[in-house]
């Protein structure tokens, strides 16, 4: 038995993609566990792991944690990427609102019709450029840091990096306008966890594709129709 | 001018309700300015009030803090609400995550079109009732304590509360199953500061009606 944090999800990114990065950041390994199969989701919930019957759920430090934010808190508490005081958690968290609000727009992605992702494909690019990404190009531009909060590197970073590859993921030259994120993205890829993350044959995961939004459909039962925002 | 924190939204519940909650539990007296024109949230916007162009918006110690989660996150640690180590802060942060996610249900409800209205109330009924409140039904009974987490007042407790009336305001008697519950509910209602925010003439609002739905709209329409 190791005492490695122990990942409960499914074989991509959804909501357990921001703490895979986190804990990779950190320099945690992490080992996981996939489900595939309603099977294995019941079997979970009848043994009471899940605490309000969701994923993810991360089993560390005697906890099974769930609810992502409080997971991804945590971490950053544990490992000292939360700011040292009150102020700069405050403002991490402001900031990590608003990545995450960005990064909502492209969860529910895969799951929409076709015609329905054109459309989101506009919005998260409208959003991202004209709602966020200004956010951040202007906090590093008036404090010229390398990190976004107390000159120091913290979740805010890990996040902001996660939601940028996401959005150019979706229109490659998104970051076009915006110089000091570009830089920021450079610099904040070649930090050694985050470079070792970003190779292949690490945990991070890929673009979601059909096969994933089936089986999210298939073990949660979701059938309905998911909408756009 | 005062230090009190200042909060600028709608003058109805939607996403500031919970800050009100959480800094009234607190003891924490707060201003109010209300959104009731397009023209003023522009403003808001054009003088850089809003970090990301949204609302709730609180003042306090000179930050203009946004994010309805980052606020009342810095309330609970300033007010000592937040446990007292991270692993009581983990299981405060996933009861209040838990709970947040069934109030945004409510949050939600007023703006459903009419045909979906009665189908979305069920599902608060379903997720209240099937999901949520046994959970702390079962917290409660199993330490057999007055708050959810280390014997302590805390933000979770506040949250619950919330939720609690909330829910009762659309199912009456939603808390029928929850014996642990309904003596909680009594106990958090005999606290001073919530007490007080029980009682007419607090800042608590009332629950949205059409004329706060209109106003929403009205405000935040492209």
């Amino acid at each position: 038995m190791s005492t490695k944090p122990k990942l409960y999800y499914f074989d991509g990114r959804g909501k357990m993609e921001s703490i895979r990065w986190l804990l990779a950041a950190a320099g945690v390994e992490f080992e996981e566990e996939f489900l595939e199969t309603r099977d294995q989701y019941e079997k979970l919930l009848q043994g009471g792991s899940l605490l309000f019957q969701q994923v993810p759920m991360v089993e560390m430090d005697g906890m099974k944690m769930v609810q992502t934010r409080a997971i991804l808190s945590y971490i950053a508490a544990k490992y000292n990427l939360y700011g040292k005081d009150l102020k700069e958690r405050a403002l991490i968290d402001m900031y990590v609102g608003g990545t995450e609000d960005l990064m909502g727009f492209i969860l529910m992605f895969p799951f929409l019709s076709a015609e329905d992702k054109e459309k989101q494909r506009a919005l998260i690019v409208q959003k991202a450029t004209s709602r966020y990404f200004p956010v951040y190009e202007k906090v590093l531009k008036d404090h010229g840091q390398d990190f976004l909060v107390g000159n120091s590197f913290s979740w805010a970073d890990v996040h902001l990096l996660e939601a940028i590859l996401m959005v150019e993921e979706k229109k490659s030259d998104v970051l076009s306008g915006f110089p000091q994120l570009q830089a920021f993205k450079a610099r904040i890829s070649s930090i050694p966890a985050i470079k070792k993350f970003l190779e292949p044959g690490s945990q991070r995961k890929p673009v979601p594709d059909d096969k994933y939004v089936e089986t999210v459909r298939r073990v949660l039962r979701m059938y309905y129709d998911v909408k756009a925002n | 001018m005062s230090g009190k924190p200042r909060l600028t939204y709608l003058n109805g519940r939607g996403r500031m309700e919970p800050i009100r909650w959480l800094l009234a539990a607190a003891g924490v007296e707060f201003e109010e300015v209300y959104l009731e024109t397009k023209e003023q949230y522009e403003k808001l916007i054009k003088d850089g009030f809003l970090l990301f162009q949204q609302v709730p918006l609180v003042e306090i110690d000179g930050m203009k803090m946004v994010q309805t989660r980052a606020i009342m996150s810095y309330i609970a640690g300033k007010y000592n609400l937040y446990g007292k180590d991270l692993k009581e802060r983990a299981l405060i942060d996933m009861y209040v995550e838990g709970i947040s996610d069934l109030m945004q249900m409510i949050l939600m409800f007023p703006f459903s079109p009419p045909d979906a209205k009665e189908k979305n109330l069920e599902s608060i009924k379903e997720r209240a009732a099937n999901r949520y409140f046994p959970v702390f039904e079962k917290v409660l009974k199993q330490h057999g304590q007055d708050f959810l987490v280390g014997n302590k007042f805390s933000w979770a407790d506040v949250q619950l509360m919330e939720a609690i009336l909330a829910v009762e305001e659309k199912v009456p008697d939603v808390l029928s199953g929850f014996p642990q519950l309904q003596v909680f509910k009594t106990k958090m209602s005999n606290m001073p500061t919530i007490k007080k925010f029980l009682q007419p003439g607090s800042p608590r609002k009332p629950p949205p009606d059409a004329h706060y739905v209109e106003t929403v709209l009205k405000v935040f329409k492209k």
